[in-house]
């Protein structure tokens, strides 16, 4: 008790959780109220960076208007359906290069060279090819996400236990049930992992796309606030890009904890 | 028997590369496609788009904005991890707005960027380099001081540790790995950025010739720049690899040691 005791002092605070997420919306809310002192004070320029409650009033007048929720609806489309696209074909891929020794040697230098080949470098050879189609977006969004899942799943299926993989090769299990039985629980949390890797990069490739090729979406509109000289719809966007993209984090998590709930290391964990 | 294992590595590692290099070269052999023009052309252009005057107006330029804002991005996260890590007060009140800013795709930065500091001019780049990978070194540092050793900490406080030497010996070092983790991701973004940065307005720099190659319909120079901007991401990740490897031997250490390999 007393060493517990002890232990709170000084540098090793516990702060309550009620006490943390009040210190959190403190700490936003003087953000929030220094981007509306400085422009208003003149400390900075109000052309370029308006006071908080004019970029909230944009938002505002965002959320009402049709051309606005278009865009949000093309980029959450873009992004599910590359980074769906992304996790097919990195899990698909990762469990057939993993589980043939002879395919993982051949491809080990293969991959170690493509993977961090900026996906940028793609955009004009997508440009000529699909022009301003979301197919450009797809691509960009695809070859960047799919490493992150590749790379994962490759781990995960290094690291299944060759006890196991005997065993259930003794009882002679077929190779889809060793597969669906013995690799796919242990890799399982290495996949989640590159998920939600996965779901941050899909997105931002996605919005990438759209602001520097003109993909119809929230990046265009963007761009094209940016440029009309639109500052507050400017920062409402960037507001709202960064909002979903605090979504997009929060709903990894949500599905990283929901489906490794029943997985053995948690469970010991918890025990 | 060494030289012979040392050959068929070599072997297995270059087999796949060679086939798939063979394969665009055959497949595109006597290409009359407008999009895809022979392997053989685009080599032939590589020496002349890229080691003439453009490694000098265009590729030095490029590489001195990467490396100015990331190792800026470097020393900014780094401190503001440390500070943010070690208080428990300051994490309390700045981690729903980090949560906030590192969510924010950071190419969507360029635009606000340009409203203060223009498109061209290498101060935007450069701060838009810096902005867009602080946020990763940021967080992983204030989760790697986070994870210290608890015992560590005692340890030096009990020795009257000074604090540069607390900070220099046993928080720095012990947050390593994991700072080393965000690093590498900031590189792929200071890549992606120092790409996005150039290709706005008017400009000059490595990503802005290659779309300048593109809008101009010089084919296979544009193939020959997205080979360098290729090379360039493998060449920073070999570099960052090889530093890392250094600089985190002891901990590679620790851990094997942990693993009783």
């Amino acid at each position: 008790m007393t060493v517990q005791a002890g232990l709170s002092e000084g540098r090793h605070i516990r702060l309550l959780p009620f006490r943390q997420v009040g210190l959190g919306l403190l700490g936003s809310v003087g953000i929030i109220a220094l981007l509306e002192v400085l422009p208003r004070t003149g400390a900075v320029d109000r052309r370029y960076l308006p006071p908080a409650s004019s970029m909230a009033a944009s938002l505002g007048g965002l959320l009402g208007e049709a051309d606005f929720w278009t865009a949000a609806g093309q980029t959450i489309r873009g992004w599910a359906f590359g980074l769906g696209l992304a996790m097919l074909l990195g899990v698909v891929g990762g469990v057939l290069i993993g589980s043939v020794p002879l395919l993982r040697v051949l491809t080990a230098s293969t991959i170690e060279f493509l993977r961090p080949i900026p996906s940028v470098a793609l955009i004009p050879l997508v440009v000529l090819i699909f022009g301003s189609r979301p197919q450009s977006a797809l691509i960009l969004v695809v070859y960047a996400a799919t490493w992150q899942v590749l790379l994962q799943v490759l781990y995960g299926v290094l690291d299944v236990d060759p006890v196991a993989r005997d065993t259930a090769r003794s009882f002679r299990f077929s190779r889809w049930s060793i597969v669906r039985t013995v690799v796919w629980p242990t890799a399982l949390p290495y996949v989640v992992t590159g998920f939600r890797l996965a779901a941050a990069v899909s997105l931002i490739l996605e919005v990438t796309a759209e602001l520097v090729i003109g993909v119809p979406g929230l990046g265009r509109s963007i761009g094209v606030a940016q440029s009309s000289g639109a500052v507050e719809e400017t920062y409402a966007l960037v507001i709202v890009v960064g909002l979903i993209g605090v979504a997009v984090n929060l709903a990894a998590r949500a599905v990283e904890r929901r489906v490794l709930r029943w997985h053995p290391s948690v469970r010991r964990e918890e025990a | 028997m060494t030289v012979l294992t040392f050959g068929r590595r070599l072997l297995t590692a270059l087999a796949l590369p060679l086939v798939l290099l063979t394969i665009w070269w055959v497949l595109t052999a006597n290409s009359t496609s407008f999009f895809w023009p022979p392997l053989s052309t685009i080599l032939r252009t590589f020496p002349e788009t890229w080691f003439g005057d453009r490694i000098t107006t265009d590729v030095l330029p490029s590489l001195a904005r990467l490396c100015t804002g990331y190792l800026l991005a470097l020393v900014l996260g780094i401190a503001g991890g440390v500070a943010i890590g070690l208080s428990p007060l300051l994490r309390a009140l700045t981690e729903p707005s980090l949560e906030f800013f590192r969510a924010i795709p950071p190419p969507v930065l360029v635009p606000v960027i340009a409203l203060f500091a223009g498109y061209t001019g290498s101060l935007s780049k450069i701060i838009t380099i810096t902005i867009g990978c602080v946020w990763p070194i940021l967080l992983n540092t204030v989760e790697g001081v986070r994870a210290v050793d608890e015992v560590l900490l005692d340890t030096a406080r009990c020795y009257h540790l000074r604090w540069r030497s607390k900070l220099v010996h046993v928080i720095l070092r012990g947050a390593s790995p994991q700072i080393a983790a965000g690093a590498r991701q900031a590189l792929s973004i200071a890549v992606i950025l120092m790409v996005i940065s150039e290709l706005f307005g008017a400009n000059h720099g490595l990503g802005a010739s290659v779309v300048q190659f593109q809008r101009s319909f010089a084919i296979p120079q544009m193939w020959t720049g997205i080979i360098v901007l290729g090379l360039l991401g493998v060449a920073l990740s070999a570099i960052f690899r090889i530093v890392e490897h250094f600089a985190l031997a002891w901990y590679r250490g620790v851990r094997d040691a942990d693993r009783g390999v």
